[in-house]
């Protein structure tokens, strides 16, 4: 089998040959395509800092070998915003202090993103809080991070109220 | 990690065929395999990619009226089967309380059985350890053993099994499904992990190509939805391996119990049936007394492997704890924290 696969990022399709199979996608996704807004922290799963979607689902790309996603649809941190206007889960995150230093943000706002899409914490705050447990911030910004998701999940449901209605 | 040739077949018997060359690992969630592989505890020269092998995924009821998993349906798809959740709720929430949503995501029933144990002598390569290397001895015994094994432990292993999936899954007599080169084999999940002797580090009972292709629940193990808890210690509030753990489930009969199922995780090298302790609840009535000592009895023969008595009191407590919240009623919607020690026994919020 040659060594090769295709991941559509962000809408964007890339065909990727690798030299070899060790590759995980994190490391595709900032070495090899450039997106490097997905950060390595742990390498190892236990941090979450390189929280992305897979077909939809959150994950941890240091975890996931790149050559079992050929032909996934990866969204990373950089495929959130719409131009210059910032998905509701960014700009909740500044909004509430949801971070410090910001190595663990994209993760965290990635994990956000797949966590009000599961649909199941809703507005509780210890919901969320277990479901954001996979990712750590070592600022300690949880308050600031809990106070966004419940913000941004309740603003993504207003908006999409606001759609069915119109 | 070390290199490797990486496969990805079409069919089960292509895979079986990859799979039984020496060296080859079978691939599904990775969110164990390659964290080892980065360890440099495992060095596989061959990974086979088994996640888009058809047929594996499905849940579903068998004419029986047994529950059948696909080996390759991810923890997090399995835990939200509304279907499934109904039937094996203690199963849900012992899933819904192990690692993270992200690795939730990726893991699969398989690879949850086939995961390794978290013993850090183990994970460390210049530790001497026989599960590694056979012969090579045991660093961790007089080590760091605050959370080794107080039951079915040997001088060969004092390592846990720290799945929480399989906990609840031994206690309602789940049986694990293979195929390999020589066909099909069923095993009961009870056991699947064997555990260590005066020579052997114990394990899985895989055989070189072997896959585990299924996981079946018989269908008398819905009997037990109503009253069914898993309850899991763990160092932390979430996202961490169980110190000690407990399955509970109860069918009762008015104000009896009918039928006791209980199974104790993070004890041993398997997860651990309590077949003294349920026998002796059976016909009998819940009340505290009887808890308490069902949880002796299911601690019977325990010993510590190092600096970790404390587990044995922890294990009583937490089955203890378990049995009473079965009793309860299971909770009509999953806790916020699921098997936490810090969520009331219903279930509610303990501080939203």
């Amino acid at each position: 089998m040659p060594l090769s696969i295709s991941l559509t990022v962000n809408g964007d399709r890339h065909d990727v040959p690798l030299e070899d199979a060790r590759a995980t996608l994190l490391d595709v996704l900032r070495e090899r395509i450039g997106l490097t807004g997905t950060k390595k922290g742990c390498d190892r799963g236990q941090c979450g800092a390189c929280t992305v979607l897979v077909d939809g689902r959150r994950v941890n790309s240091c975890l996931s070998l790149a050559m079992s996603m050929d032909g996934a649809d990866v969204t990373t941190i950089e495929g959130l915003a719409q131009g210059e206007d910032l998905h509701p889960v960014q700009a909740a995150f500044i909004e509430h202090d949801g971070f410090q230093c910001g190595y663990c943000t994209p993760g965290q706002i990635m994990s956000a993103v797949g966590l009000i899409a599961e649909g199941e914490a809703g507005d509780d705050p210890e919901r969320i809080r277990e479901g954001m447990s996979g990712n750590l911030c070592r600022c300690a910004a949880y308050p600031g991070i809990t106070a966004a998701v419940i913000d941004a999940q309740r603003r993504m449901a207003e908006a999409e109220d606001e759609r069915k209605r119109a | 990690m070390n290199l490797f040739d990486y496969v990805r077949p079409a069919s089960l018997s292509e895979a079986i065929a990859a799979g039984s060359k020496p060296g080859a690992a079978y691939l599904a969630g990775g969110t164990n395999l390659l964290d080892l592989m980065k360890a440099g505890v495992a060095h596989p020269g061959k990974v086979v990619d088994i996640t888009r092998l058809p047929g594996l995924d499905r849940i579903e009821t068998l004419s029986d009226g047994s529950t059948r998993i696909g080996a390759m349906v991810r923890n997090s798809d399995l835990a939200r089967d509304p279907s499934f959740a109904a039937s094996f709720p203690a199963v849900a929430e012992a899933l819904l309380s192990g690692a993270s949503a992200q690795l939730r995501n990726a893991a699969t029933v398989g690879g949850n059985l086939m995961q390794r144990t978290r013993c850090p002598y183990f994970y460390d390569p210049n530790s001497a350890c026989n599960r590694r290397e056979s012969g090579a001895g045991c660093d961790a015994i007089g080590g760091e053993t605050h959370s080794h094994a107080v039951l079915g432990w040997t001088e060969t292993c004092i390592a846990t099994h720290p799945s929480d999936f399989c906990v609840p899954l031994a206690a309602l007599d789940a049986v694990v499904e293979m195929e390999g080169p020589d066909g099909t084999r069923d095993v009961p999940l009870a056991d699947f992990h064997m555990l260590p002797d005066e020579t052997s580090p114990g394990g899985a009972d895989l055989k070189p190509g072997e896959i585990i292709t299924a996981l079946r629940l018989p269908a008398e193990a819905a009997a037990f939805a109503g009253n069914s808890r898993y309850l899991k210690l763990r160092e932390r509030t979430s996202y961490a391996f169980a110190l000690v753990s407990a399955a509970a489930m109860l069918r009762m009969d008015g104000d009896t119990i009918a039928e006791a199922h209980i199974a104790l995780g993070a004890v041993a090298a398997k997860p651990w049936r309590a077949s003294a302790a349920e026998e002796l609840l059976n016909g009998a009535t819940p009340d505290a007394e009887t808890f308490a000592r069902a949880a002796e009895a299911a601690l019977d023969g325990a010993r510590p492997s190092g600096d970790n008595a404390h587990k044995i009191d922890l294990a009583k407590r937490v089955l203890t704890r378990a049995l009473t919240q079965a009793a309860a009623g299971t909770p009509d919607r999953m806790p916020a924290l699921p098997a936490s020690v810090f969520a009331s026994v219903n279930g509610a919020s303990a501080h939203a």
